[in-house]
């Protein structure tokens, strides 16, 4: 087993436990910021698999105008009454 | 006036089908009836005939040296883009065209006179301030990524993303900050239509949708592989409005009677 094939179980494993804490996570901004590091390690992944173009479009799509788009929403005046 | 011109076009469009269709041995297109033309011929014996990197006349397929091999197929370094905007590049003109319905509805659903929806938190000093230095910086890279779309990777749609990113930061930073949507509709509507120009052109001067008709030049370099560059940076300067405008609606509200 050489180097890179740790790294890619350990990118696994994270993107796992990352996507199922944020499916149970309490409060819906740390549910989208743990989105938001999915996102990233799927980059990464993307990468480790010479994939430059898909780690571009997912680490801004997927990474930063989603979640800029959620936490945006999330801020706006009409959510006071849920947990935010 | 405008539905003079829209009764002109139909008639121009109908034209041209029932020409194409029914006078086939005059026209260049050569429509068939139906399960006469030789698609197999002419498609797959071309894909196994096709030489991508040397001219037509060498045998044997030559390196790709960057910087050195003129006049290859595409001319572009990114294998991704010249499948992308030259092999299929209607398909890319589909999709743009899904980006575009979606915005569309949309713009139907969030239309009337709007104003700005009322933040929960004031902008702090720091996301102030450092929206106002990242902000230039985030274009820039936006434009690099759809200039260079066929040299590195990236293209038009992640290039455009990143511009509607500042845009969408430009609302977060600033509670009164009201987008110019018209010009991101102007701006939308002028690429979109420049992309379907670009392919008529092709069709004009190549014979096919599409067909890169300009020399490709150098690889790697700036200026080559034809209209791939000009097609990523207009579909980059239409992804990039189109969703900042579904943005700037989203950060809107319908404003009260």
């Amino acid at each position: 087993m050489s180097l890179m094939d740790i790294l890619e179980l350990v990118l696994g494993i994270a993107m796992v436990v990352l996507g199922v804490v944020a499916v149970n996570a309490k409060k819906k901004i740390t549910s989208v910021i743990l989105l938001s590091a999915l996102s990233m390690l799927a980059v990464v992944a993307f990468v480790i698999m010479r994939a430059p173009d898909v780690a571009i479009t997912e680490a801004v799509i997927g990474s930063g105008l989603v979640t800029g788009l959620f936490v945006f929403t999330l801020f706006t005046k009409k959510n006071e009454g849920e947990d935010a | 006036m405008k539905q003079a011109v829209s009764i002109v076009l139909v008639l121009l469009l109908g034209a041209f089908i029932f020409t194409a269709l029914y006078f086939a041995d005059s026209s260049p297109l050569q429509f068939k009836p139906y399960g006469d033309a030789d698609l197999s011929g002419r498609v797959s014996q071309g894909y196994v005939d096709k030489n991508v990197t040397a001219d037509a006349a060498s045998e044997e397929p030559a390196a790709v040296v960057y910087g050195e091999t003129k006049n290859a197929e595409t001319g572009s370094a990114n294998i991704v883009t010249s499948v992308v905007v030259n092999y299929r590049s209607f398909d890319t003109l589909g999709e743009v065209t899904v980006l575009f319905v979606a915005a569309l509805g949309v713009g139907l659903l969030l239309s009337g006179k709007r104003r700005r929806q009322e933040a929960a938190f004031q902008p702090s000093f720091i996301l102030k301030h450092g929206v106002r230095i990242v902000l230039g910086i985030m274009v820039i890279f936006g434009v690099y990524l759809f200039t260079h779309g066929h040299l590195t990777p990236g293209g038009g749609f992640s290039g455009g993303s990143i511009i509607a990113a500042a845009v969408l930061l430009l609302y977060v930073s600033d509670n009164a900050f009201k987008a110019k949507v018209k010009a991101f509709k102007i701006a939308e509507g002028v690429a979109g239509s420049l992309y379907v120009v670009a392919g008529l052109l092709g069709l004009a001067l190549g014979g096919y949708f599409l067909y890169n008709f300009l020399p490709t030049g150098v690889v790697g370099d700036l200026l080559s592989a034809g209209i791939v560059p000009i097609v990523y940076i207009l579909i980059g300067l239409k992804v990039g409005s189109e969703i900042s405008g579904v943005i700037a609606g989203f950060a809107t509200e319908e404003e009260a009677l």
